[in-house]
């Protein structure tokens, strides 16, 4: 097991706050969990706690790009595009508004905090957003490659971070690159697409298919929106399958969004795996992908599932 | 401090009175918007536009403006006039508010009305998109002053105070937020249908400079905003006591003239009315 998404997130925004003077970060009493607290060590006069108050989180964020700084405000994923989500939109979306939202413990692998902290909404909210660009990263590495690229970007962006730790799955020398997905594994039965913590749980999936005899390819889509039309619908002609996997509520989610990809372009057999319209709860994070169907033998199920309804 | 010279009592008194035609000329044009807020603030509005603010509309976007941010983003219209009396657009848009396919939206949008500095509308949020601007203006150590208009009834949302303690917390001294206390909103009074008041009291409490004017009188505002920019260790909230729709008699202190147009016979009557003020 690798490291957390969040903990690459404070490294990574140590490194880009010394080239990127008026990178300013604001956290809401949660520096010590989002590791933004990395970045308060390295630069004080740049960092502001705003307490816990998520809506003048995102707001104060909108004012100080108007004024012309590169702002990246942290908190958790159910705080920051639930509590705060109109704020997203109307203060930072509506204006194109130069604002990185980089929220932490998302998803299930929250664990033992429960069904309130566990964010399994917020990629439909924010990616149904105008002139929002929705990522996730599946490792450390890559996460340090989308806030490299995000200390650039000009415009909205949402990043997904993770609580736990992760399987390591991004080679060295990955840059991201929005609207590009990343193959990590060729086949020709189905394809797995999948984001974030599962994107290890897919390729596990793929080894243990392999013994069987069932070849598959295994896609990273860490840019949700946009998203990589191309890679989905070459996926789709060259393997007549798909499998999607997050940990995510199905609904709006990467399963959403690559459907609406196939059936707009190359219709063939989908399953998606992720929560199925329900809460979370408490537990270990091994326990809870396990019971809500997100481990790397539900998504093998599916694969079999899918290659049967060719 | 300075006070306002006998020239500049009379530009600001004559463009307010500009800005109350433009307004319901405006809003009858529209056949629909928000005129006594509008109304309400056009002493204001009038006053920063044309003597206070340092802004440059050849250059909307100039680093070291002053900035305003309508967190009452319904009383657009009070703004709108001023910038195009100001020159940032030609008069003739104003008449085209809330069309489509044209510049002026119902709430202001700082993507495609030049000298809007932030996009607002939903309530509440404003007033901590004007915080982040005087803590970039503090990290900056740029001279620049940050200006928020906030509603009276506006101050029922949360989030003001989530920006209230921010600002104080963060000594934005750069910031002066004013509180349009017209004493009215859509339901009815504010004190009868969610009592916000004390609003003096409450931005004590949360460490705010606070001073109470009436916010028809330019050269009491005058000193006001004189007194904010000698204060250098906290925000500044300035509570104006107002009339909504002041100006037009038939409007003035009218809960139903919150957001209703006047139909083209009340507009030559309020426009009327104006004039003979």
């Amino acid at each position: 097991m690798g490291k957390a998404t969040r903990e690459a997130y404070g490294a990574t925004l140590v490194k880009v706050g010394a080239t990127h003077p008026d990178i300013v970060v604001l956290d809401a009493d949660l520096s010590k969990s989002t590791k933004t607290n990395e970045f308060q060590k390295a630069y004080p006069d740049r960092f502001f706690d705003v307490g816990i108050a998520e809506q003048n989180l995102i707001s104060v964020g909108a004012g100080l790009a108007a004024a012309g700084k590169k702002p990246f405000v942290s908190s958790f994923a159910m705080f920051a595009t639930g509590r705060a989500f109109e704020q997203v939109r109307n203060a930072v979306c509506y204006p194109k508004l130069n604002v990185k939202i980089c929220a932490t413990h998302a998803g299930i692998t929250v664990g033992e905090d429960g069904a309130t902290h566990q964010s399994l909404e917020d990629i439909a909210c924010m990616r149904v957003l105008p002139n929002m660009t929705v990522v996730v990263p599946a490792d450390a590495k890559e996460t340090e490659a989308v806030i490299t690229w995000a200390a650039d970007y000009v415009g909205p962006a949402y990043v997904r971070l993770g609580r736990a730790g992760v399987d390591d799955t991004t080679p060295d020398g990955y840059v991201f690159t929005p609207g590009k997905s990343l193959q990590l594994r060729d086949g020709k039965d189905a394809t797995i697409i999948a984001c974030g913590a599962l994107v290890g749980s897919a390729i596990e999936a793929a080894e243990i298919l392999a013994k069987e005899g069932i070849d598959v390819r295994v896609i990273n889509m860490a840019s949700i929106k946009p998203i990589d039309k191309v890679a989905i619908a070459q996926a789709a002609k060259d393997t007549g399958a798909i499998v999607t996997a997050e940990e995510h509520n199905v609904i709006g989610g990467l399963g959403a969004a690559v459907a609406e990809v196939v059936t707009e372009t190359t219709p063939v057999p989908m399953e998606r795996i992720g929560t199925q319209d329900t809460f979370g709860e408490s537990g270990t994070p091994k326990e809870l992908l396990a019971k809500y169907g997100l481990s790397a033998e539900a998504i093998g199920q599916a694969v079999k599932k899918v290659i049967a309804r060719k | 401090m300075s006070q306002l010279s006998k020239e500049q009592v009379s530009l600001v008194t004559n463009m307010a009175k500009q800005l109350r035609l433009d307004i319901v000329k405006e809003v009858t044009e529209a056949k629909s918007g928000h005129p006594g807020g509008s109304l309400s603030i056009a002493d204001l509005v009038s006053l920063l536009y044309f003597v206070e603010m340092n802004i440059d509309p050849k250059d909307p976007h100039k680093a070291d403006r002053d900035r305003l941010v309508l967190s009452k983003g319904h009383a657009a219209p009070a703004v709108y006039a001023a910038l195009a009396e100001r020159g940032y657009f030609d008069k003739g848009e104003l008449w085209k508010l809330r069309k489509i396919n044209e510049m002026l939206q119902g709430h202001p949008d700082m993507k495609h009305t030049p000298g809007i500095d932030m996009s607002t509308g939903s309530l509440g949020q404003g007033i901590s998109a004007a915080c982040g601007m005087a803590l970039a203006g503090q990290i900056d150590k740029a001279a620049y002053r940050v200006f928020a208009i906030l509603g009276d009834g506006e101050l029922e949302e949360g989030q003001v105070w989530e920006a209230a303690m921010f600002a104080a917390h963060y000594k934005l001294a750069n910031l002066t937020a004013f509180i349009d206390a017209n004493g009215l909103q859509i339901d009815g009074p504010v004190a009868s249908v969610m009592n916000v008041n004390p609003i003096d009291e409450k931005f004590k409490a949360f460490g705010w400079h606070v001073l109470v004017v009436n916010g028809h009188d330019v050269e009491a505002l005058h000193q006001a905003i004189e007194e904010a920019k000698q204060v250098t260790d906290k925000p500044t909230a300035i509570v104006m006591h107002t009339v909504k729709g002041k100006g037009v008699p038939a409007m003035e202190n009218q809960v139903g003239w919150h957001g209703k147009a006047p139909s083209e016979e009340q507009c030559e009557e309020f426009l009327k009315a104006i004039e003979e003020a």
